[in-house]
């Protein structure tokens, strides 16, 4: 690791501020993504500002009767919340299905939002990967390609966010709630929080330098069955190659995102009306810009057939 | 440098650390408690699984400095070879390790899964979210995959998991 310094933060405002302030500054929360990073030199921040102090860690209801979570709930802590569990079971399913206990223990809802791509080239500091070095070049297109996107993604880019939770978010509609720098707040609508590539892989969401997340707000429970359903390498402890987050209605209607296969959690709202008429032609809908590589193009048939498994299973 | 104090296994302690320092090397190398094992460093194998305020967790992905205050129990703090935790002789019962580097981290990872369980924390294969998780192998087996033994002592370590528990119901 980089030598850098420490502090802890006193306020969220202050602790946006001080980001913004100084040149090479982070925030630190669980670290378990920001320090494995580190220790490659992929991050290397000249100062950490721990916000780990921070009265963010609980998990409340809104008037408008949904939840707000606070930006430094654990994971397993949010999996694990039993109104969570009870109107928002996607969400516990999409955490439990995500890296291991010991790595949950400590993850944080905003960490996990901000998590940086599993790309086997971003994590190999002796290729090209315009996202850790913009303008060096992609070395995944024409690479080891098999694990990456087949949407949405770009001539700089194809990785993809390795993100569970945020999946389920955004078949959910949640809301992240900020404080920037100045000091003022703001609420970023899930699907508007991550970019897709373009040509500035290196910027993954709508955050300015310095801003914070403070909290996740759930609108209230719509209901449904709730299904994430994650197909990976082995049973535990592996990124989706694809996963499908459903809530389906008694009339077969409902809401589909994927994970596994874009730079951010794909949902096509518009795709949705095709939902009760079948996997195959709600897929078709979903996927229809898919311009898979020649080591991915699986991924669009395990979409298919994923959805068509969750789908089976809604109707019991 | 840093300054920092917390306690490990039931000691105060306090350090002087370059602010780089993970929680692991904090242990073992400034503490001398080279139980906690580093394996891949990157929080992928477990070995260095230790217990922070009563959760486990990964000692390589964190910052000694960040942990002020805090109640460390590493293998040490478990047990001692004059008096095993129940854990570790359930391990020996079972053969539940071959060349033992994974080992430390395995029975702190399982000592903690079983709290979890307790607590009513879910887990992936649990059915019925509404409901509290049992004590199954396919929970262990779920539970304890953030600890790789690559020695394959996994079916062993799972009866003696299941034993521990059989004996505190």
């Amino acid at each position: 690791m980089k030598p850098f310094t420490y502090e802890r933060a006193a306020s969220p405002a202050e602790a946006a501020a001080a980001v913004a302030r100084t040149p090479g500054a982070k925030f630190i929360a669980g670290g378990t993504n920001l320090l494995d990073l580190m220790k490659l030199q992929i991050e290397a921040p000249t100062h950490l500002i721990d916000v780990n102090g921070l009265a963010l860690d609980k998990i409340e209801p809104t008037a408008e009767g949904g939840l707000r979570i606070g930006a430094l709930v654990r994971n397993t802590d949010l999996a694990a919340d039993a109104r969570v569990r009870r109107d928002y079971a996607l969400l516990s399913r999409a955490l439990l299905a995500g890296a291991s206990g010991q790595l949950r223990n400590k993850a944080t809802t905003a960490g996990n939002l901000l998590q940086r791509t599993r790309c086997p080239y971003f994590y190999d500091t002796n290729q090209p990967c315009n996202k850790r070095q913009p303008g060096s070049g992609c070395s995944a297109i024409g690479g080891f390609s098999r694990q990456l996107a087949v949407v949405g993604h770009s001539e700089a880019c194809i990785a993809t966010n390795p993100s569970d939770m945020a999946v389920a978010m955004r078949a959910l509609d949640a809301v992240v709630e900020t404080v920037k720098a100045d000091g003022t707040t703001r609420a970023i609508p899930i699907a508007e929080f991550h970019r897709l590539p373009g040509d500035t892989p290196q910027i993954e969401t709508a955050l300015e330098p310095g801003e914070l997340i403070t909290a996740v707000v759930l609108p209230p429970p719509i209901g449904g069955t709730q299904i994430y359903r994650k197909v990976r390498d082995r049973a535990s402890y592996a990124f989706a190659l694809v996963s499908v987050a459903a809530v389906v209605q008694r009339d077969g209607r409902g809401r589909v995102a994927l994970g596994g296969v874009a730079h951010k959690p794909w949902r096509v709202e518009a795709a949705e009306a095709e939902l009760p008429r079948g996997a195959r032609p709600a897929m078709a809908a979903i996927l229809a810009d898919a311009r898979p590589t020649h080591e991915n193009a699986f991924k669009v048939t395990l979409a298919e057939r994923t959805l068509h498994a969750v789908l089976a299973e809604a109707r019991g | 440098m840093s300054k920092i104090s917390f306690s490990v296994n039931g000691e105060a302690r306090v350090l002087e650390l370059d602010t780089r320092t993970t929680l692991l090397d904090a242990l073992r190398e400034h503490l001398h408690l080279t139980g906690s094992k580093k394996g891949c460093d990157h929080g992928q194998c477990g070995a260095c699984t230790v217990m922070v305020d009563g959760r486990r967790i990964n000692s390589c992905l964190t910052l000694a400095v960040m942990h002020e205050g805090d109640e460390i129990t590493t293998i040490e703090g478990l047990g001692s070879p004059e008096n095993l935790h129940p854990m570790q002789a359930a391990f020996v019962r079972h053969d539940g390790y071959q060349c033992g580097y994974c080992t430390p981290g395995q029975i702190c990872s399982s000592v903690a899964v079983l709290e979890e369980i307790k607590a009513g924390i879910p887990s992936h294969v649990t059915a019925d979210l509404g409901a509290a998780p049992q004590v199954t192998a396919d929970e262990i087996r779920e539970r304890m995959s953030g600890n790789i033994c690559r020695c394959g002592a996994y079916s062993n370590i799972v009866e003696a998991i299941t034993e521990v528990a059989e004996r505190q119901a």
